[in-house]
């Protein structure tokens, strides 16, 4: 049975401090080639980007199982040099632009450090401080005199990555968590099913890797490995908390629906099932809002059921997240489980 | 073909949950296909003839989905939030009745509002199932429910939940059964997950690929006072769409469904449409795309608990699409 | 080089309104008939021209789509003999006021155009709290000027409407009309084509017109399933420098055509087609996309197992209203560079579209 030890956890440290923006990819996926060496067969880059590898069972009458992790993390892009080491950039994906003054960032391939600034509160009346402070007057400071950096360069929160505990801080945890844990489950494959292994791309901007791996490995379900925030905060009344979407340290997070999937409900009740036998604990996502590969995948061809289980973390796409090291190793080990335990009897099933 | 209706609207089904009304469906049109079968999104395929020398291979599509609720949270004290599956309208939906997949009634209800002249987010509002804990509460995260209301026959008209689209569906099943000759190849295609964005039809057109498209669906009318503009009214006969908030229909399908009304001498108007779209949308994107158009029931009220058809408009939708069926088609 | 004015005139001209192109087809099947090997519409209305390569079959295909729908109006309604509008791909009614259109009506008059005008009632016709402020479509008309009994038994709801501003040259080679965006782009495909009969290539290519595209990339994913290029270049129109437009988005009029790069775009293929500009010294702008390019590439990109898509742009001011302007020269010079790259692409061209990371 494999488990998260010091390996596996350098291993989500190199892939939490890599920067990889949705559509720049390359980073992660050189470490993903990596990893993928001799344990996996046809292993291939397609046009968009997304690594695809196979693990053929041994069984007969194997289940086509297509598990999916997206590579890319939100961030930002580079788009005018204002000269003096001062570029105006866009956010790629999901940012809060209240999360952005006061941090540090890199920036393109060779992680050269910057920062956003803001304006001195000096500088300020306390009416425009009640106001956000607008993108477009944001900046991302190198300093002069570098010549590497132009637009068009990816860029991302500079945080690294640090235990503490049985807790783990980083930017990016959305996906390298996922990504971490698709890497293990290929090297530790179940015989009884082929696992056709997708690190996607360009989730964050709308499942566009997903969409095309899905119709690539065509196959018959999916399980989409993701990272999902946990909003287990106080409420502000007082009162309970009734939208915390998932807590931390209570499990793998099970989705049932979401903005862009009705998670199959056959592979959502085998699921629990499985977590009830394995004695591992898992809590259900609250439904609705958000959205995973599996919103792609589902569509793809004449329908793939998909299910998704996502690691919890507080403070997802903002410069510093929280997350479990138990949660972690619950998640690799259900989906584990799961895929030893399914068959194709399971789609035969009424959906109920 | 009103018992028919009442079945069909009775049924609680809510997008991703169609098992229920896809048995009733089941059940309606046994016998009446060559070959019926699921596909992985639950969609139920019905084919009927096969491809002759002057026919088509021709998809329909309604959708036997619902809008509903999904429960998110049980709080401490058994009351229910919950989130939506497909649009719903926040006007309404307090005092409303809703019904959960295994028969546990609830009312709606809000919290205490502090401007009583705008309706209350989605989020203000909660389910009461008359529980008193999070224990005896009978409802599960992730449970689904969808809006009770019984069916009302006014004898020219008729009113019912889910009439979007179970109408469609009664329409689809009763041209199944009114045709006698078509030298098509038929589906009749009852689609799931319509109201979360046309997914089941993008799937199921992926797989029969057809030539042609046709969604029979319900659309607005603006003929209620103070109204939309829009042309469509109940009672001038079942509309034939040119365009709405999704697609614009291949002009040869819209040409095509004009001759053949025309010529059958039924009562057609012509539909423009400003928001939403059906899953004509989806099945026009499939493959390499698919001349597509849509045979529409004016409703009122749609969205509500309570829509309302024409009993003529639904009759005349079933020869329409009867008509269309049983001729060569040339576009 | 041929003077494409012409031809772009005429283009300006036609109607074809997303999902109603075929005027447009028409004129654009009559243009490349001669400069291509075979010619047919698909599924969804977008014209394929095919030009066969040199090389040994199973040949690599290049598929250039430039999308010729045009936005525009709808008739909802009929009011008194006015006719109430919906639109058809992203109007900005602010524009609309006093505009020349030519209503298309099919009615059973049968089919045949008639010159109306956009009008904004006067402020005490409209709800009071519009007063000064812009007007919603939904309270515009658009008036022929005939009578009620006329209009009624000539328009009919869904007959379409098109913007009627002939082009216009301006000075320093601008032209300026409505649809320009994208039929400029069509245009630039029709140099590259003219170019290309001169010029051996060893790739088959498939210049597409498609169809749709205002409306969500419609025509552009359906031709990209049924031709299955080994890669896609979407031609379309970007903003262009100009009153009122910010600064990072826009490149300079008539500085050539601009290249994109973004998620959208293959970077490899980017960077083929930038060497070859500077190679052969064709100016060009370079246009970053952070997210989604709104052109055809969209689409193309994520066809069946995903092309490789490069998106080049032509420089265009006021995007979408009926008086867009474009440079001439970045027609004719974005029709050369397509032409440069298909016949520079080798057999074993595709070697190098790696991810180099």
């Amino acid at each position: 049975m494999p488990t998260i030890g010091n390996a596996q956890i350098k291993l989500l440290e190199k892939l939490c401090n890599a920067c990889a923006v949705s559509g720049d990819e390359g980073e992660v996926r050189k470490i993903v080639l990596e990893e993928l060496k001799g344990n996996a067969e046809n292993v291939r880059v397609d046009s968009l980007g997304n690594v695809l590898g196979t693990r053929a069972g041994s069984g007969k009458k194997r289940l086509k199982v297509m598990v999916s992790a997206h590579m890319d993390e939100v961030g930002f892009m580079l788009v005018a040099d204002d000269g003096e080491g001062l570029f105006r950039f866009e956010t790629v994906g999901g940012i809060d632009i209240r999360q952005l003054p006061g941090k540090a960032v890199v920036v393109g391939k060779d992680h050269l450090p910057g920062v956003i600034g803001a304006r001195p509160i000096h500088l300020t009346t306390a009416e425009e401080r009640k106001q956000n402070i607008p993108l477009d007057t944001l900046r991302i400071d190198i300093g002069p005199g570098v010549s590497k950096v132009k637009p068009g360069c990816r860029a991302t929160f500079a945080t690294r990555f640090q235990r503490n505990g049985p807790v783990l801080i980083s930017k990016a945890f959305d996906n390298r968590l996922g990504v971490v844990t698709l890497l293990e489950l290929v090297k530790n494959a179940p015989a009884n099913i082929d696992l056709l292994a997708a690190f996607t791309v360009q989730e964050e901007i709308g499942m566009r890797g997903a969409k095309v791996a899905a119709y690539t490995l065509n196959p018959d379900l999916a399980v989409v490995v993701d990272a999902t925030p946990a909003n287990d905060l106080p409420s502000w009344d007082g009162e309970e908390n009734n939208s915390f979407n998932t807590r931390l340290g209570l499990g793998p997070a099970i989705y049932i629906a979401d903005d862009n999937t009705l998670y199959d409900p056959r592979l959502v009740r085998f699921l629990s099932k499985t977590a009830q036998a394995e004695g591992i604990p898992i809590q259900i996502r609250q439904p609705g809002g958000g959205g995973t590969d599996a919103g792609a995948i589902t569509k793809a061809r004449s329908g793939v059921p998909s299910v998704s289980i996502s690691v919890p973390h507080r403070y997802s796409h903002t410069a510093a997240s929280i997350a479990s090291l138990d949660d972690w190793k619950n998640t690799l080990a259900l989906v584990l489980a799961a895929l030893k335990h399914i068959t194709p009897g399971l789609l035969a099933s009424e959906r109920g | 073909m009103k018992q028919l209706i009442q079945k069909l609207t009775e049924t609680f089904s809510p997008s991703g949950y169609e098992t229920a009304i896809c048995e009733v469906i089941r059940k309606e049109t046994k016998g009446l296909a060559d070959e019926v079968r699921l596909d992985p999104l639950g969609n139920l395929i019905a084919r009927k003839g096969s491809k002759s020398k002057s026919g088509l291979k021709i998809m329909l599509a309604g959708h036997m989905d619902e809008i509903g609720l999904m429960a998110t949270h049980i709080d401490e004290n058994g009351f229910i939030r919950f989130t939506g599956l497909g649009g719903i309208r926040l006007t309404g939906l307090a005092g409303g009745r809703v019904r959960f997949m295994d028969g546990t009634p609830g009312i709606i209800g809000s919290d205490r509002l502090t401007d009583l002249t705008k309706a209350p987010l989605l989020e203000q509002c909660f389910i009461d199932v008359g529980a008193s804990s999070r224990k005896d509460c009978p409802v599960k995260v992730g449970d689904v429910c969808a809006f009770e209301r019984p069916f009302i026959d006014l004898g020219k008209r008729m009113i019912a939940k889910s009439m979007d689209d179970r109408i469609g569906c009664a329409v689809m099943i009763e041209a199944l059964r009114t045709l006698k000759h078509s030298p098509h190849e038929l589906y009749f295609v009852f689609t799931t997950q319509e109201e979360v964005g046309l997914r089941g039809a993008t799937t199921s057109a992926f797989g029969v690929d057809p030539d042609i498209g046709l969604s029979v669906d319900v659309t607005l009318t603006g003929d209620t006072p103070k109204g939309s503009k829009m042309e469509v009214a109940l009672g001038n006969g079942p509309a034939v769409k040119v365009k709405d908030g999704g697609m614009l229909a291949d002009p040869r399908i819209v040409n095509w469904m004009i001759r053949t009304a025309e010529k059958a001498k039924i009562p057609y108007q012509r539909e423009v449409l400003e928001g939403g779209t059906t899953d004509a949308r989806a099945i026009q994107m499939a493959r390499a795309g698919v001349s597509a158009g849509c045979l529409s029931v004016p409703t009122r009220y749609v969205h509500s608990p309570s829509e309302m058809v024409d009993t003529g408009d639904v009759q005349n939708s079933v020869k329409l699409l009867v008509a269309l069926l049983s001729a060569p088609v040339n576009l | 080089m041929n003077d494409i004015t012409p031809f772009l005139k005429e283009l300006l001209t036609a109607s074809g309104l997303s999902g109603y192109e075929d005027p447009a087809a028409k004129i654009i099947s009559a243009k490349w008939k001669p400069l291509v090997h075979e010619i047919s519409r698909g599924r969804l209305g977008s014209l394929h021209g095919l030009r066969r390569g040199t090389g040994t079959s199973p040949r690599p295909s290049v598929m250039v789509a430039t999308h010729m729908d045009a936005i525009g109006l709808m008739v909802t309604g009929i009011a008194d003999g006015f006719l109430r509008l919906t639109q058809i791909g992203g109007v900005d009614s602010r524009v609309l006021p006093g505009t020349l259109v030519t209503v298309y009506a099919t009615g059973a008059g049968g089919h045949r155009p008639i010159p109306g005008v956009v009008v904004q009632p006067p402020v005490r016709l409209l709800p009071p709290e519009i007063g000064l402020n812009p007007v919603p479509l939904e309270y515009l008309f658009v008036d022929t000027g005939l009578p009620p009994r006329k209009v009624a038994g000539l328009v009919q709801v869904g007959d379409v409407i098109a913007y009627a501003q002939p082009p216009v040259e301006l000075s320093g080679e601008m032209i300026a009309g409505h649809t320009l965006d994208n039929r400029a782009s069509v245009c630039a495909l029709t140099v590259c084509l003219e170019e290309l009969q001169s010029r051996p290539h060893v790739w088959d290519v498939w210049a597409v017109a498609t169809t749709q595209e205002e409306i969500g990339m419609i025509g552009a994913s359906s031709s990209t399933f049924e031709l299955h290029p080994t890669i896609a270049i979407a031609v379309d129109v970007t903003f262009a420098k100009g009153p009122g437009t910010g600064e990072w988005q826009t490149s300079s009029l008539g500085k050539g055509p601009t290249l994109c790069m973004g998620p959208n775009i293959h970077p490899a293929l980017y960077k083929a087609m930038k060497d070859l500009a500077d190679r052969l010294e064709i100016p060009y702008g370079l246009e970053y996309s952070p997210r989604h390019t709104g052109t055809d590439g969209f689409a193309t990109q994520v066809a069946r197992e995903g092309v490789p898509t490069l998106v080049v742009g032509i420089p265009l001011r006021y995007m979408h209203t009926p008086v867009e302007v474009v440079a001439v020269k970045d027609i004719q010079r974005a029709g050369r560079l397509l032409a440069e790259f298909i016949a520079g692409l080798t057999p074993d061209f595709m070697e190098k579209i790696i991810w180099d990371d």
